[in-house]
């Protein structure tokens, strides 16, 4: 974490500068960054991230109706709401001991479809490339965009884009066509999303037990003819960001250690074949295994278990840099999972959350995000996994396990192959996700437009097994079902930018404890209490510095690309700021912005 | 009752061309770091009557420029860049007069003993500590040409505002006072809705801008504070279901395409357009597409209304007497209709939290 021992010969002296970014923009949800740059020799030396809203739901869930749990959960996020619905439900259902019928699947995994499609293109088109875009990469690499405006686009007949230059001028904010095309995306996908869902974010139709939505042909048709009509902007968009992507690693020898961490990669599984799935704990390995994302937590490129079981009883809640008191001398709720495992009291199940508001301090507790970390047995050790921001997690965990095969998505062999139909100007077009040789910031962005296509062939397939279903009179969508005194549940699945699990504790039929865990506290996470920082901040610290502007005009993007990778909770993306830094001579406390007024 | 307005205000606008009072320019000084889910803002980009960028692009004729300062939407770099016109604006230094947007409720920073806080703005430049949301609204609404509440937490409290939160989080109302008045004599402008529907809150604030250029009067507000065009008619009187509750036909689970009082829909006594309306394009909805009607438009919500999925209280009764109907039943659901539009009593700025919270709740 420090700065100045053991470096190899040629370095420079160190010249630290404090920078931060505080608040984060275009992003939801309230995230700082703190660095310490070293611009003698070009690399990022530390890194903390903070968030600074504690808004208490796991606290004030306790005590109410169980069946109260998804509608309030939802506005846990103000962008991915529906899947934090979603993935009570399911908890709940495990609760409940019920099991939707298939047709109120078909439509929650359709809702889910549009939910991944309309949000990853909003994020990745509208936020994600603009640090990718002619007029960034122009101040802050002028010499790569002359490069790019020599050099073909290798996939010029699929996007029509002639050169690199151009596909960068295509993502400038407000002004590049593909920055506005994107922008009527996220609103058709958004329509498709009401369709199954009712209303975006904050989903209206959906139940413990099933939906609301009436599937009606209707419902399916104006579905499918939407999907249709965005088909070949899916295509075009993997063209262009494996040409984009490409590039940077040509322009840029070395870009593969921006943002590179050890291979640590958790996904939780994505959209339940209504055929295996039940809900019961004691199958859970089974349905977690017949989902169509499948789970898996991914260790230096192995897989270390895609049993949801293991994966459930390895998550570990840590503290040690956060605004909370331990609940370590309490009662456990849960002594033992439905198969007799011994349950940690450090898993969700066990945490209570004792909100004690402090003073901000980086050498103490800085942040109101706790951290989450899974417990890896044969080497005794608490990981730090992220999410890859969602998409790079879930390709590479399907891609090892080799279990989805479906009308439009295979995996296996080291790849997930996608199959799209032919389109208003496209033909007919196979895509093949390959698993990449690091987890970096370039493959999270390039993983992203591939799983938007994953996403939109597996609708295809949901919704001819509900046209299916609705021909055969099928139309059920609702099981009745009573809450029980006493149980216990546990929901897994992906959130837009990944791992979401929600754990469910009732008692005397109330909410006795309730713990959701979404994506962002696994990637925000601060440093725990044995030292670990979390991925953001481990992905940013260490991370060499390309941009060629000095501290004065110093814009971070390269910073700014790392932790947008990761897809920080929002449709809008990071935009980080960078004042003038301020050159410190002893290095401790954390400045913040020079240029504040 | 939108159109005569807006004759009236043609009308007006004609006979004063002479001494047309209007701002030029405005800036929108939006915090979403209340308690809140960014929703709003981003349920907010999927309008379309007008979109945002329609009004921020000056394409609506008869509006002030308008700068939106946002941070989800912001083109600025963030940090200190994006926080200068806050800064100008908390010094009375901002060159345009200003509408403050908040999202989000508002937390009790005086039930902190000590340091620390429950959500900052940026740091205190003299401290290096976040600054608490609090502060920003404390130095703002004084300032504000007019404030503008975007969503159930911001207007009420919402579902920050629960029973049993530790935070004390509150609306608005609760927390500037309900007799507030921004400096053009305008009370907080209220646009409920868990999130906003993205069309509600783009016609008010349009409105509020003409307001603000001079062209139109003040936006009508009911009592709550709420566009009255917008929130003056129920759910129930404009939901698809309403012939099956004319006809007592009820569904006993959600799998029914019948009137959905008996699982546990509101919609008889919330204040909300959104079935009629639908949610974007017309499209989706709430009771009209097959969920109940939580009541999350309303000052009540979430507590009044919850569980939320069992027969509201009186429901029974009111779908009882549907038989033999009429005035009774309108009597009736106005008695719900005032208790669900009352808040929480523990939402206040009081020092001491009264919302039930106890930090070691076990069961
Ligand atoms: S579903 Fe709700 S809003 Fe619609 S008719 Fe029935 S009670 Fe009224
Ligand atoms: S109909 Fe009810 S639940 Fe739907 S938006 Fe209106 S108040 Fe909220």
């Amino acid at each position: 974490m420090t700065t100045t021992e053991s470096r190899p010969t040629g370095r420079k002296p160190a010249q630290i500068v404090d920078m931060s970014w505080d608040p984060v923009t275009r992003i939801i949800g309230n995230l700082g960054i703190y660095t310490k740059i070293d611009f003698a020799n070009r690399e990022v030396t530390e890194c903390h991230s903070t968030s600074s809203l504690f808004r208490g739901y796991s606290v004030f869930m306790k005590g109410k109706d169980p069946r109260d749990a998804g509608f309030i959960t939802s506005r846990i996020c103000g962008i991915c709401g529906d899947n934090h619905t979603t993935c009570s439900n399911y908890a709940q259902q495990m609760a409940y001991g019920i099991k939707p019928p298939p047709m109120a699947e078909h439509i929650t995994n359709l809702g889910e479809a549009a939910e991944y499609m309309f949000d990853h293109t909003i994020y990745q088109d509208n936020l994600l490339f603009v640090d990718y875009c002619e007029a960034m990469v122009k101040a802050t690499n002028p010499g790569v965009l002359a490069r790019a405006e020599r050099t073909a686009s290798p996939r010029g007949d699929i996007h029509g884009y002639r050169t690199i230059a151009d596909i960068m001028r295509s993502y400038n904010p407000f002004e590049g066509e593909v920055y506005k095309e994107a922008l009527k995306i996220s609103r058709v996908t958004r329509e498709m999303f009401c369709l199954m869902e009712g209303r975006h974010v904050h989903p209206s139709t959906l139940y413990p037990g099933g939906v609301g939505t009436m599937p009606q042909p209707g419902i399916f048709t104006d579905y499918l003819s939407r999907l249709m009509h965005i088909i070949d902007f899916v295509k075009k968009s993997v063209a262009m960001a494996d040409d984009i992507f490409d590039f940077f690693y040509e322009a840029l020898p070395g870009y593969e250690e921006v943002g590179r961490r050890r291979i640590l990669l958790g996904c939780w599984g994505a959209w339940q074949d209504p055929a295996v799935a039940d809900y019961r704990y004691a199958t859970m390995n089974e349905w977690g295994k017949a989902m169509y994302v499948t789970p898996g937590v991914i260790v230096d490129g192995k897989l270390v278990t895609n049993d949801l079981v293991d994966i459930n009883l390895g998550i570990r809640i840590m503290l040690g840099s956060s605004f909370y008191d331990d609940w370590v001398n309490e009662q456990p709720f849960v002594t033992h999972d439905p198969l007799g495992n011994p349950v940690d009291m450090r898993h969700p199940w066990n945490q209570t959350t004792v909100p004690v508001p402090q003073k901000r301090e980086f050498d103490g507790n800085y942040s109101w995000v706790m951290s989450p970390r899974w417990y890896h047995k044969e080497t005794d050790k608490h990981l730090a996994l992220d999410t890859g921001g969602g998409p790079l997690a879930r390709l590479w965990s399907t891609a090892l396990s080799g279990l989805v095969d479906t009308r439009y998505v295979s995996s296996g062999g080291g790849s997930v192959r996608i199959q799209l139909p032919k389109g208003e100007s496209l033909p007919e077009t196979t895509l093949e996700w390959r698993i990449p040789q690091w987890s970096n910031t370039i493959e999270r962005g390039r993983a992203r437009p591939y799983f938007v296509a994953y996403a939109a062939a597996m609708a295809l397939q949901f919704l001819e097994e509900s046209m299916e279903l609705l021909r055969a009179g099928e139309t059920k969508v609702f099981q009745d079902f009573e809450v029980p005194d006493e149980a216990i549940g546990c929901g897994f699945h992906e959130a837009v930018r990944g791992v979401l699990s929600h754990h469910l504790v009732i008692k005397d039929k109330k909410i006795a404890n309730y713990h959701p865990y979404p994506p962002t506290p696994w990637n925000a996470s601060p440093r725990d209490i044995y030292g670990t920082p979390g991925p953001y901040e481990d992905a940013v610290q260490g991370q060499p510095i390309f941009e060629e502007n000095g501290p004065d005009d110093f814009k971070g993007v390269d910073i700014m690309r790392t932790v947008r990778s990761f897809d920080p909770c929002l449709p809008c993306g990071v935009h980080m700021y960078m004042g003038k830094g301020k050159t410190l001579n002893v290095v401790h406390s954390p400045t913040y912005g020079a240029n504040h007024g | 009752m939108t159109s005569e307005s807006h004759t009236t205000a043609a009308r007006e606008r004609i006979e004063r061309s002479e001494e047309h009072e209007g701002i030029d320019e405005i800036t929108i000084l939006w915090i979403s770091e209340g308690m809140s889910c960014d929703g709003d803002t981003v349920s907010l980009t999927a309008a379309m009557q007008p979109s945002i960028e329609d009004v921020v692009l000056g394409l609506i004729p008869g509006l002030p420029k308008v700068n939106l300062v946002n941070k989800v939407l912001s083109p600025s770099l963030g940090g200190e860049d994006f926080l200068t016109p806050y800064r100008q604006a908390a010094r009375g230094e901002l060159d345009t007069p200003f509408i403050l947007v908040i999202e989000g409720s508002v937390p009790n920073q005086d039930i902190i003993e000590g340091d620390g806080f429950w959500t900052s703005f940026g740091n205190d430049p003299a401290t290096g500590q976040p600054q608490t949301i609090n502060w920003w609204i404390d130095q703002l609404a004084p300032k504000a040409w007019a404030v503008v509440a975007a969503g159930t937490c911001a207007t009420y409290g919402g579902i920050h505002g629960m029973a049993g939160n530790p935070t004390g989080s509150m609306g608005l109302g609760d927390y500037l006072g309900w007799d507030y008045r921004s400096t053009a004599g305008l009370p907080i402008v209220n646009v409920p809705g868990c999130p906003i529907q993205p069309e509600n809150f783009m016609e008010t604030l349009v409105w509020v801008l003409q307001h603000a250029a001079g062209d139109a009067p003040p936006p009508p507000l009911d009592h709550m504070l709420r566009p009255q065009w917008l929130f003056g008619k129920t759910v129930h009187e404009g939901c698809d279901r309403g012939s099956y509750y004319e006809q007592a036909d009820f569904g006993l689970d959600y799998n029914s395409p019948k009137c959905m009082v008996k699982t546990g829909c509101w919609g008889p006594v919330v204040n909300c357009n959104v079935p009629k309306r639908g949610w974007m394009a017309g499209i989706g909805g709430c009771p009209n597409v097959g969920g109940i009607c939580i009541g999350c438009t309303m000052p009540g919500f979430p507590d009044a209304f919850m569980p939320f999925m069992d027969e509201p209280p009186g429901g029974t009764l009111s779908s009882m007497v549907i038989k033999p109907y009429g005035a009774i039943i309108r009597r009736l659901r106005g008695v719900t209709n005032e208790m669900v539009n009352h808040e929480p009593k523990w939402r206040h700025r009081k020092n001491k939290l009264t919302s039930g919270y106890d930090p070691y709740w076990r069961p």
